[in-house]
């Protein structure tokens, strides 16, 4: 199978029956596609079926119609080379951190003998900067270390993609920066294939090479696939200077503030929902602050 | 007096000598005098009521009883006079068979139940007519088709301890969070290593509860059937005694139970504090 095609979701619908016993469609014919090595993030309003297309991508749950496709199979059930970070953090209070990534690391090597399982699992820890909380239980941890627990857990059984849900929207700012930091750098060293959601304009800036942007739901679907237009090797505190800095997030914001519910009404004449538009904003700096959703919405 | 678990204790103990001190008083009787014992129980008991002295034992009877009994707890001869602890053991014993075969059935059955909706729909009818049954009420059936008293007794023990620990089990298992199902599924656990390392986990405290009030009721129980069947254990000590109108021996028999079934308690509430996880 081609590498530009390693992910590709072909066609999904997702129907759910509301309490009323009605059907609703939370988004329907849905494509995109995801190369290897790429990091992709997915913005769209609450409720836009966001968690519903990764839970479809980890198998976790299966679509209505359509299907996604990894490396060449159609996803039929989880596996562990695709492996989730929950948003929230998901971890089995009863165990110690320890016992949280040795979970995953024997149900990813069950022949491994305990020594070794309980070495690759401290490597992990310690890779996202735990080392020394190992015996401590999840319920002892602040918001931030558990986050990291699932990502020493996820990174563990060494996943072909990396399934991420608002890993960090739960987070103060600060913790938030410190793991995007890790987390980058983590995916960048092995050439980690990543799908993830996110609420935050700036974290889908810092992190990803693509933006896809779902329309807001029911019926949502995919208006258009947003290329970052940064270079990969981005530093944090010097992307704001960059040309193209306001011009990708005035972008994306102003898709969450109008065109996000507006879209269906003005849909573009060739619009193909096999392929969305592809768009990288990169024109001359627009002098906008990055300040508040509401006052750029004007713009 | 600094901290409050001493204060509590020391009300604890004054609270004690008080209640010994005004059963002391009233057994050896007081200037109030009044009709202590029924004159007829007293012809029955074969002494005469002098002076106002009561038959009832006062405490001190009671501490000379029990100092006896602590001498030689395991003493037996013959099928009328053992000892309490000899007797207490017999008790124990059953108890831990019908419990033991309770929670072989409780829980398996209980885990079943939990994890398919549609079992514990169509199981819970049966359920809900038989909780409410007491245990005793099975006494004859269990007589008649089992025509063992003993073990009569040991069925009474498993049916009573059944469904509190089946109930229980059932829903702790129902309620494990999705989330920590869908993490064992991402991993590709297998169902059967799904149950014992999520879900028997995650469900441990509710089933613990179970466990606990199934000890509670089992120890209730148990003193009302051997009481019934007769032969050995502490039920059939306290009725025992109570045919040779020792009131002492039924007291320190009552305490006897009440310790016991405390022991019983705080083992399994030790066990659930070592199981349950903080979230
Ligand atoms: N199991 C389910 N049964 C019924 N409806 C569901 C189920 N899962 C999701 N939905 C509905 O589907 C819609 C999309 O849900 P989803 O969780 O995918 O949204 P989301 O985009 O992730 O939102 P958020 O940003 O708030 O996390 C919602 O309206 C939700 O109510
Ligand atoms: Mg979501």
């Amino acid at each position: 199978m081609s590498d530009a095609k390693f992910i590709s979701i072909e066609g999904i619908t997702r129907r759910f029956k509301a309490p009323d016993g009605s059907l609703t469609t939370v988004f329907r014919d849905v494509w995109f596609s995801i190369p290897r090595g790429e990091f992709v993030c997915m913005i769209g309003h609450s409720g836009c079926g966001k968690t519903t297309v990764l839970n479809i991508l980890s198998g976790l749950d299966l679509p209505d119609e359509g299907v996604a496709i990894v490396d060449g199979k159609a996803i039929e059930g989880p596996s562990l080379d695709r492996a989730v970070i929950f948003q929230s953090h998901a971890l089995l209070p009863w165990r110690s951190v320890l016992g949280n990534v040795t979970y995953a690391v024997t149900s990813r090597w069950p022949k491994w003998a305990r020594a070794q399982v309980e070495e690759h699992a401290r490597r992990f820890i310690e890779k996202v900067g735990l080392k020394g909380a190992e015996a401590k239980k999840p319920a002892q941890l602040s918001g931030g270390m558990k986050q990291r627990v699932g990502i020493a857990r996820a990174l563990s059984i060494e996943p072909k993609i990396l399934l991420m849900d608002e890993p960090f929207s739960a987070l103060d700012a600060l913790t938030r920066g410190t793991l995007q930091d890790e987390v980058r750098r983590i995916c960048l060293e092995t050439g980690q294939t990543v799908f993830m959601i996110t609420h935050d304009v700036d974290e889908a800036i810092y992190l990803a090479d693509k933006i896809i942007l779902m329309t807001n739901g029911p019926e949502a679907l995919v208006a258009e696939i947003v290329e970052n237009p940064l270079p990969k090797d981005r530093d944090r505190n010097q992307i704001h200077k960059h040309p193209a800095f306001y011009a990708i997030r005035n972008h994306l914001i102003d898709f969450l503030v109008t065109r996000s519910r507006t879209f269906k009404d003005e849909m573009p004449a060739n619009y193909d929902r096999r392929h969305p538009p592809v768009v990288r904003p990169s024109g001359a700096p627009q002098p906008l602050p990055p300040s508040e959703p509401g006052q750029t919405a004007a713009a | 007096m600094s901290s409050p678990g001493l204060r509590s204790a020391t009300l604890s103990i004054v609270i004690f000598l008080l209640f010994t001190l005004a059963w002391h008083v009233a057994v050896s009787g007081g200037a109030s005098g009044g009709p202590a014992m029924d004159p007829e129980y007293a012809k029955l008991m074969g002494i005469k009521v002098e002076g106002g002295k009561s038959a009832m034992p006062g405490p001190l009877d009671i501490g000379a009883k029990l100092v006896e009994h602590l001498r030689k707890p395991f003493y037996d001869n013959g099928p009328n006079d053992k000892g309490l602890g000899l007797q207490l053991l017999f008790s124990l014993g059953r108890v831990a068979l019908g419990y033991g075969l309770a929670i072989l059935v409780a829980i398996p059955l209980g885990f079943v139940i939990g994890m398919f909706p549609v079992i514990y729909r169509a199981l819970d009818p049966f359920i809900q007519v038989m909780k409410p049954v007491s245990p005793l009420a099975w006494m004859p059936l269990a007589l008649y088709t089992i025509k063992d008293s003993s073990l009569s007794a040991i069925f009474v023990i498993f049916i009573c301890s059944l469904w509190p620990m089946l109930i229980n089990t059932a829903f702790g298992v129902a309620g494990v969070r999705k989330e920590w199902l869908n993490v064992a599924r991402t991993l590709e656990v297998s169902s059967w290593r799904q149950a014992i390392t999520v879900i028997l986990p995650a469900a441990a405290p509710t089933i613990v509860t179970g466990m606990r009030i199934s000890i509670g009721i089992a120890w209730l129980v148990i003193v009302a059937a051997e009481m019934l069947v007769g032969g050995t254990g502490i039920g059939y000590f306290v009725w025992n005694e109570w045919n040779n109108l020792s009131i002492a021996n039924v007291i320190v028999a009552i305490l006897m139970i009440g310790l016991v079934g405390m022991a019983l308690d705080l083992a399994l509430a030790r066990f659930q504090r070592r199981i349950t996880f903080p979230e």
